[in-house]
Order: structure tokens, then sequence, then C-alpha cells
């Protein structure tokens, strides 16, 4: 199959359930449609001529036979039941996301004044200005095709309100299911809102319940507002034969903050995308990220950083180990307008390889318009250090030990930016599970990766 | 303990030690002296188990067993400790989780229980004291940031806590300072006893003050060319290598 043969059989899906789609979502959603088609079109499905794409084959991973749903599925068992999610001291308000749709049986506690967690189909018709002011103003479909293909399909996902000044104690805790007995295709559209002065933490977990091949189309929109504090973490842990297609698109206002955390344990294909446009002054970003692969597995990290604004500072993180003949890629874009003076944009990529086969492609890039700013980039491709190897094994710890603590060592810069405690506990939890290969599921929580 | 016989090793097809025979009684305390380049750490090297020299030739046993044989752990597992001449740094890995981590898998070994964690504090502390290091250390990542003496200060930290039979000290003395080098050489005597050994390797007679050898070898070219009592150390000193340069 060609990437021409592909996009015309998505055009092709869509056109024949245009109506369905429309059916079920609100004008709001449904006027964002045409300029997606366009430029879905226009852009079609990345190919190795795709600079952005360059090093990222898609086709593999895309191609073969796949259902689509229209609706929410429906299954007797009450998928609340199946998590238990024992983060011992961290108490998180979850919602759950059952194929790309916002689950009907989700029990969600009640919430400060205001505050909204609820579908976004539903919220697009509760909240229309509301939804209308945040919805796909972010997204620019015209930079990815991936990103047209999601508003083009996009009918549910999580909606996410802060009003103003609200500070969320509790973390959200997103849970992402792929359940079907079939090859899946699924698109998720989410959207976070919050408000000037508001705080809130979200953790996302990715999981496939099955051993069913699932390509996820998502993609998230994020609006921080000026003082406005988000946290996000995401685990994404699908199962080896799933692709996961993830774009975030945000939004910074004045003095606002993000910090986002990306952990990606396990997946056959993980492309994480990720757009921020600091359009405030003072605003900060930080993106981070980490990852392992093994046998075919591909992961890429996209980070586009746009500094607009005059004193925003930006710091970005992303460290990968690749085993076997996994490959991975890393093409990080820091753009300082003109007019974005003082501005501080820090880039590292740091990357282990475990072996002979196993491949990273790494491109830092700078493109910058301003004289008074510290920017610095720098990226890396090693073995893991043999020195440190020695030197740990002549104090009596066996290679493979050795082996594991460097490897922890090496994670631990990421997971330690993560600045909720009990998060990042949990995360330190998984990784070196994931690091002695053991399954890579939370304690009491039925998902298993396969 | 120790028998070294006519030991050869070669890196990168290039032979450096040509032919080694020494041998190491329990309460011994060698010192290993030599110019530049004549193959004392790589000596150290190929006894601590380092896969980076190829022995070519003759053997080592070590307690009746051939030490050759032994991968690394395993060596350090039945008590030889190499002090490191360049302390490796290892951001993200804490000395705490190092050595506890070092000793749990020396008493696995050994067939014996995890250490309990008020045990594992407790030898700490003990054990700090005897280096004079301070506890700022000992929660840092291994060496990182560590200065010169701090860092040779903590390879007799690590080997206070492991209690080696055979310790091999690599140019403990190196870099450092006088006061660091009286309490490195005071923390090697505190561990002094009639069962274990150590091979102190050394370019400068200066750290021989202060650890007294039972023994004295030269070694120049991958051989041992001179053996002999303490007094050697303090005719090195006055006459330097160079003379050995004439006689081989």
């Amino acid at each position: 199959m060609t990437p021409i043969e592909l996009q015309e059989e998505l055009t092709s899906l869509y056109t024949q359930h245009a109506d369905t789609i429309a059916k079920s979502s609100s004008e709001t959603i449904n006027n964002r449609r045409v300029k997606a088609m366009e430029d879905f079109v226009r852009l079609g499905i990345p190919s190795k001529k795709t600079e952005e794409y360059r090093y990222t084959n898609l086709m593999p991973y895309l191609k073969g036979e796949y259902t689509y749903e229209l609706a929410p599925a429906r299954f007797s068992v009450d998928l609340n039941d199946l998590f238990r999610c024992d983060i011992p001291t961290l108490d998180t308000n979850i919602v759950l996301a059952l194929n790309g749709f916002f689950y009907e049986k989700n029990q969600i506690d009640r919430l400060p004044e205001g505050v909204i967690i609820s579908s976004l189909a539903k919220a697009s018709l509760e909240y229309p200005e509301l939804v209308n002011q945040h919805y796909s103003r972010y997204a620019d479909t015209s930079l990815d095709s991936l990103a047209a293909l999601n508003t083009l399909f996009a009918q549910d996902g999580i909606f996410i309100y802060v009003p103003k000044n609200v500070v969320l104690d509790k973390p959200i805790q997103i849970i992402n299911v792929g359940f079907s007995l079939q090859n899946l295709r699924i698109t998720r559209r989410n959207l976070f809102v919050a408000e000037a002065g508001s705080q809130a933490s979200i953790l996302i977990c990715d999981h496939t319940l099955c051993k069913s091949s699932f390509i996820t189309n998502s993609l998230t929109e994020v609006y921080v507002g000026e003082n406005a504090r988000l946290d996000i973490v995401r685990m994404q842990n699908e199962n080896d034969k799933s692709s996961l297609i993830n774009n975030s698109f945000i939004y910074q206002a004045a003095n606002s903050h993000l910090s986002s955390n990306t952990i990606s344990l396990h997946g056959g294909l993980i492309r994480n995308n990720v757009f921020t446009k600091l359009d405030g002054k003072g605003a900060n970003n930080e993106t981070y990220g980490l990852f392992f692969c093994k046998e075919d597995q591909h992961v890429a990290s996209f980070t586009h950083i746009h500094h607009a604004k005059p004193n925003c500072t930006s710091d970005q993180l992303f460290k990968g180990v690749l085993d076997d003949n996994a490959t991975g890629a890393f093409n990080g874009k820091i753009l300082v307008d003109k007019y974005a003076s003082k501005t501080l944009a820090y880039q590292r990529n740091h990357n282990i390889l475990l072996s002979k086969q196993a491949k990273m492609n790494t491109k830092p890039q700078l493109e910058i318009y301003n004289d008074d700013v510290k920017c610095s980039h720098g990226a890396t491709v090693g073995q893991i250090n043999e020195e440190a190897l020695f030197y740990l094994r002549s104090r009596g710890i066996a290679r493979k030990e050795a082996h594991h603590l460097l490897m922890y060592a090496f994670a631990d810069e990421v997971i330690s930016k993560i600045s909720l405690e009990p998060l990042r506990e949990r995360m330190n939890d998984m990784v070196e599970k994931r690091l002695r290969g053991e399954l890579s599921h939370c304690e009491n929580c039925a998902i298993q990766h396969n | 303990m120790l028998e070294i016989k006519d030991l050869r090793a070669a890196i990168d097809g290039k032979e450096i030690l040509k032919g080694i025979t020494l041998s190491v009684k329990p309460g011994e305390v060698h010192a290993v002296m030599g110019p530049n380049g004549s193959g004392k750490s790589t000596l150290a090297s190929v006894l601590a188990g380092r896969e980076t020299f190829e022995v070519t030739g003759g053997s080592v046993s070590y307690l009746g067993e051939d030490l050759l044989e032994l991968p690394a752990e395993d060596r350090a597992r039945k008590g030889i400790f190499l002090g490191f001449q360049y302390p490796v740094e290892i951001p993200g890995v804490s000395m705490v989780n190092f050595m506890k981590t070092a000793i749990n898998e020396q008493r696995k070994f050994k067939g014996m229980d995890p250490i309990s964690a008020s045990d594992f504090l407790k030898l700490m502390r003990e054990k700090k004291e005897i280096v004079e290091i301070t506890s700022s250390l000992t929660n840092r990542s291994v060496n990182e940031g560590f200065s010169g003496g701090e860092k040779k200060k903590n390879e007799i930290f690590q080997m206070a806590m492991l209690e080696p039979k055979l310790a091999i000290l690599d140019e403990t003395d190196s870099g450092l300072d006088i006061d660091a080098l009286r309490i490195v050489a005071n923390g090697v005597n505190k561990l002094r006893n009639k069962d274990n050994a150590t091979i102190v390797i050394t370019h400068y007679q200066r750290l021989l003050d202060h650890i007294v050898p039972d023994h004295v070898h030269v070694l120049y070219k991958g051989r041992i060319v001179k053996s002999s009592g303490k007094e050697l150390a303090l005719e090195l000193e006055e006459k330097g290598y160079d003379w050995l340069k004439e006689e081989n």
C-alpha cells in the first residue's frame, strides 16, 4: 500500500460516514472539518519526502485491515471495576476514555464549582460558546496532515475546564483504553482549558486492553491562561502491535507555566508531536520525554516551540534507550520571533543504543530572529558507559544489575522533573519494571500490555 | 593468598605485562612502584578483572582458586577490591543505592539475607568516620562533582564498607594534598589486620611514609626488576628511576 492509497482509503472512509459523524457532533466540531479535509488532501499521508517525517516511516505501521467505530462501544463489563489504580498516596479523579470516546459509566467525583470534566461531544453542545472559543483554535491542521485527519474524523474525547483562579488539588487521571476484538482505528480529541490563575495536574495513561492492533490518532489542544499552571504527565503503555500518533497543540498566555512529561514504555509505533506557542510575556514551558524501545519499535518525538513574546523560557529534555532493531527520532525546533527578546530556550536530546542494529536520528534546530536571546541545544547518541559498568562490577554488582542501575540513572534525569511526588514515584516504579522486563502494569490494575 | 606466576597481559595486541611473579600472604602490605608506563595500573586492572586487557600467559591463584577464570563481580564478592586511580563519576546513581546494592550482592553471594535498613545506616555511619567523610558526600551521586581528594576518600570508604581480603590501591595518593593523604593512609591502616592484605601501587615514596609496606617491588617495562624490604622505597626516592633504565 502506498501513502496515496491509504489517503484515498481514509478520505473515502470519511465520505462514506460523513453524515453519521456530523449527526453525532455539534456545529463547532463539524465546522472545522471542511478545512481539515482540504489540508489532509493537500498534505497527504506523510512519506519519507515529508521533512518532519523523514525518519519516521509510518506506512508499515498504518497499513492493514482495520475497523472503525462511529459510536462508543458497549461492553457488559464495567471498566471502573477493572481499574483500581492504586497510586498509594495519590488520590485522582479518574476519567476513562474507551476507543477514543468518553466512557459512559465514568464516575467522576464532585468537582469544585465551575470545573468541567466531560465528553467533548457533550460539552460542545452544553457549552457551545466556551468550546467554540478554544476548539481547533490552536491545532493548525495545515502543519500536520495527521492533525488534519484527526480534525476531520473528530467526534469525542475528554474536555477539561478549570475556571479562573481555581486550584484543583486532586490530579485528574485520564485512562485511554483500546478495547476491541478486531483491529481498530481510533480517533481521539481532547481539549484542556486552564483559565487565568488556575492550577491543575493531569495524568494521561494510554493502554490497550487486548491483543488487537490499534492505530490511534490522538490530538490534544491545551490552553493555559495568564498565570495559570498546568502539569501534564503522559504514560504510553500500549501493546507492541499498536501505533499511537499523538499531537499536542499548546497555547500559553503571559506568565503561564506548563510542564509536560511523556514517558513511553511500550507500543509499536509512537509518534509524539508537540507544537507550543508562548504567546504572552514571561510564559514558561518545560517539555520532557523519556522512551524505551526494543525489537522493531519506533519512537519519535517532534517538538516545535514558538517563542512569540519577550521574556519567555522553554526547556526541553528528551532521552531515549533503544535496543534490538528499534529506531527512534528526535526532531526539535525552537523558533524565536523577532519580537521575542530576552528569550531563554534550551534543548537537549540524549540517547543510548544498546545494540548494533538500533538506530537513532536526532535533529536539533534553532531558528532565531532576535539578537537578545539565550538559546542552546545539544544532542548525543552513545553506548552504555563501559567505565561506569566496570566500576560497579568491581564492587561485586553483577553485570545485569550494574546495567540496570546505569539505565535507571539515565532515565532518572527525566523522571525527577515530574513535580508531583506520588506521580514521580509511580513513574519510577513503572520505569523500574520496564527496565527489568517485567510486565509494565500498575498493581491492582487489570490492564496488561503484551 | 595471592600467587601470581609469570603473568602476561596485552591490550590491542601490545604486551604490557611481560611475566610478573609475585606472592602475597595474609597480613602483608606490598608496594608496587615504578616509572610511568611500567605496567602498574595494568597489573591492578588485570587482577580486578577488567576485560579490556587480554591475559596472554601465566596464572593467578587467589585463595587456591584460578582468579583469571572469574568475572570482575565474582572477584569482588570473593574479597578483591580495586581502589581506582580515576574513580568514575556516575550521575543518577546515589552513593547510598550503590553501596546498598553492592553489599546486598555480596551477601546474596554468601547466601545471606539483604541487610536491614537500620543496619545499613549504622554501617554507613561507622565507616564514614574511618575516612572522615561528610554525610553530604554519601547523599550525592557516585563521585559526581567530587573533588580529587573526595574521590579518593570515597574509594577507601567503599573499601571499608566491603571489607575486602585483598585490596589493590591504584595510585590512591595521586592528586592528594598532605591532609587528604594522611586521612586516606589512616583509613587503610585502620582496616589492616592479620587476615587481609594490601597491594599499594604508587609512583612516589611519600604514601609509604604513612602506609608502611612489608615488601617493595619495582616494576619496569612489564617486569618486576627488584624486590626488597621497605628500605627500597627510600632508595628509589633518592635515586629516582633513571638507574633502572641503565640496568635494564
